[in-house]
């Protein structure tokens, strides 16, 4: 019972980076229908850029402000990221045949994961991520577990109500689904369309980037690599959950995140395989994902 | 068999073939080079094949490599695991090879079948998702799977691909897509990319030619991948994985959807040109991710986009057209 307690722990944990990661891919799907190849390599980005921001301040123990100060620049600069890549690679195609832009999102993935790894400074070898967060192990009712842990769940669901709070209950948020909703609808109300796509490009790297220094954290390795899988697999979650819909991503995200660690304490290759197993099932039976809206196609 | 009959497309085939080995035999062709020739033509199967469900049904398939996966296994079970051919008498071999690259293809169609008809029903982005899924899924299972090596992948496959096998192969992937496109299975296909509700009212069986096509194209897909094993040697279940997938999916789109002329340009050309840049080293892919970007900025519709080679395309049937006006006159 504990094991499975134990392992449910360390489910959450990556349920949680899962969940923030898919909240981008689901954000962009549901805007603008496009599934964005290079959102993995967001948070590798972030990843990175918090990095080298820890390097700069010294490394070693930095203190809590100065933490702080690293992860939202590193968000701020992975949000602008997003925002010029979508305004250079997808914008031009947004009224083109929608398999384009899938191709420049390709494009755009292999050229983040390969420029930084062609740069002598960076390169292909993995590096050992900095300990921003203070590493002291616990445990409750026989569960153990360490503040790192813990922090990141909390930090996780604090983005996440945080987002749930900008969509539903401030004028940016009603502009965002406005323009989900219908984009000629919402330009015609005097929402600005290109603007608001900007801002849910922000918002969704500046999540990945968040998430993957949760990642680094908690596994503290970086490499140029480390978007592909992760980014699969929350790209995964997301339409589990249902793309399209923020709740569903989070849901989406704890599921895979927990499925993959019962299955892993099996066997590894089991780990891998089950979160797409659990898709292809949950997608037979619930064609648009568990909060998805199954539409009728009408002529 | 308009394309047999252009004598003309068969000759320049024919002595592109010849041309090459002789190249090869007098050594200007050293055996590098050959072998990515016979990766871009192997390459070219897959992307016909992709072609056939994207292109021309307009399902959203991107699991191309799982099938590929599965046919390189299924027939390296015939030649490697079941039996030893290598050490079969030398008129046996062949035969045994052309076999197992049958039931290579028979095995992804089989399966090919089982996955699409469920998931067919699913439209768009969530058919996509589901093949992706599927791919990775072969992937795992392979890993799990210990006769077959499991992680550590399969060695010692016999090397029977070689340059003629590959250049059939290819030819009959773009004979068979050409007529298949252009044969009534092929036109409901096309009516059920342009409007599957229209061509439900019109009495198509979407669900069937759905299916067909995915079948047909995990076929094609199938037998490139035994191609494949006996080229390399060797399958390791990794080199299937979506990335793969999605390199299928760029030549593709690059080339053109719905463009057997497309997938052939963009199979030769992406093949060839990222090993022309392998003096870059490290910068090779950044380039090529470059480019790749800035040709669809350029042309989102792709290289060959709506256009086709003029002997990929169907002569103009007047005669009938002109008895049927004959008729109505009358």
């Amino acid at each position: 019972m504990t094991t499975i307690l134990q392992l449910i722990m360390y489910g959450l944990q990556l349920g949680s980076i899962y969940a923030l990661i898919a909240l981008g891919y689901t954000m962009v799907y549901g805007i603008i229908g496009l599934i964005n190849f290079a959102h993995g390599d967001f948070l590798m980005v972030g990843a990175f850029l918090v990095y080298f921001l820890a390097k700069a301040m010294g490394g070693g123990t930095l203190s809590y402000p100065v933490v702080a100060f690293i992860i939202i620049v590193g968000m701020i600069l992975t949000g602008l990221l997003g925002v010029t890549t979508e305004r250079i690679a997808y914008k031009p195609l947004r009224k083109k045949p929608r398999l384009s832009a899938l191709i420049t999102a390709i494009g755009v993935s292999m050229f983040l994961e390969n420029f930084p790894r062609a740069l002598p400074f960076i390169g292909p070898q993995p590096r050992p991520f900095p300990e921003l967060f203070p590493m002291s192990s616990f445990s409750i009712g026989g569960v153990g577990t360490n503040s790192v842990q813990i922090l990141m769940i909390t930090f996780s669901i604090i983005l996440m109500a945080g987002l749930h709070y900008i969509t539903t209950k401030t004028k940016v948020g009603s502009q965002m689904r406005a323009v989900q909703f219908d984009k000629d609808a919402a330009a015609l109300m005097g929402i600005n369309v290109n603007n608001t796509i900007s801002i849910t490009f922000f918002i969704g790297a500046a999540l990945a980037a968040a998430g993957g220094v949760f990642y680094a954290s908690i596994y503290p390795m970086i490499d140029v690599y480390m978007g592909i899988w992760l980014g699969t697999k929350a790209f995964v979650a997301a339409v589990l959950g249902g793309i399209g819909d923020i709740r569903g991503a989070m849901l989406g995200g704890f599921i895979m995140g927990v499925a993959e660690v019962l299955a892993t304490a099996v066997n590894s290759d089991l780990g891998y395989g089950a979160g797409f197993v659990i898709l292809i099932f949950i997608l037979l039976f619930k064609p648009a994902g568990i909060m998805g809206k199954f539409t009728i196609e009408k002529v | 068999m308009n394309f047999l009959k252009d004598k003309k497309v068969y000759l320049i085939i024919v002595l592109l073939y010849v041309v090459i080995s002789a190249l090869n035999k007098f050594g200007l062709v050293n055996s590098y080079l050959l072998q990515i020739i016979m990766l871009a033509g192997i390459n070219i199967i897959m992307t016909v094949s992709l072609n056939i469900v994207n292109g021309f049904t307009g399902q959203f398939s991107i699991g191309q490599a799982g099938f590929m996966a599965i046919g390189g296994y299924a027939s390296a079970l015939f030649t490697t695991i079941l039996f030893n051919t290598a050490s079969w008498p030398a008129y046996t071999q062949i035969p045994m090879f052309i076999f197992s690259l049958f039931m290579g293809g028979v095995a992804a169609s089989f399966i090919g079948f089982l996955i699409g008809l469920p998931t067919l029903r699913l439209k768009g982005d969530y058919l996509a998702i589901v093949t992706l899924a599927f791919g990775e899924v072969v992937r795992a299972s392979i890993r799990l799977i210990d006769f077959v090596g499991g992680p550590r992948g399969l060695a010692g496959i016999p090397r029977y691909t070689n340059l003629f096998w590959v250049f059939l192969f290819t030819f009959l992937a773009i004979y068979g897509a050409r007529n298949f496109v252009n044969s009534s299975f092929g036109r409901a296909c096309i009516s059920i990319r342009e409007n599957e509700v229209a061509s439900e009212t019109m009495g198509i069986n979407t669900t069937k030619y759905k299916v067909l096509s995915f079948t047909f194209a995990a076929f094609m897909a199938g037998v490139a991948g035994g191609l494949f094993g006996h080229l390399l040697m060797f399958l390791q279940p990794d080199t299937f994985s979506f990335l793969k997938s999605n390199d299928y999916l760029v030549f593709l789109y690059a080339g053109g959807a719905g463009s057997i002329s497309g997938s052939i340009v963009s199979g030769l050309v992406l093949t060839i040109v990222p090993e022309m840049l392998r003096f870059m080293s490290n910068w090779r892919i950044v380039i090529y991710a470059l480019v790749l970007v800035m040709l669809m900025l350029k042309r989102p519709e792709g290289l060959y986009g709506g256009k086709e080679f003029k002997w990929l395309k169907p002569k103009k049937r007047t005669v009938i057209a002109d008895s049927q006006s004959a008729g109505i006159t009358n």
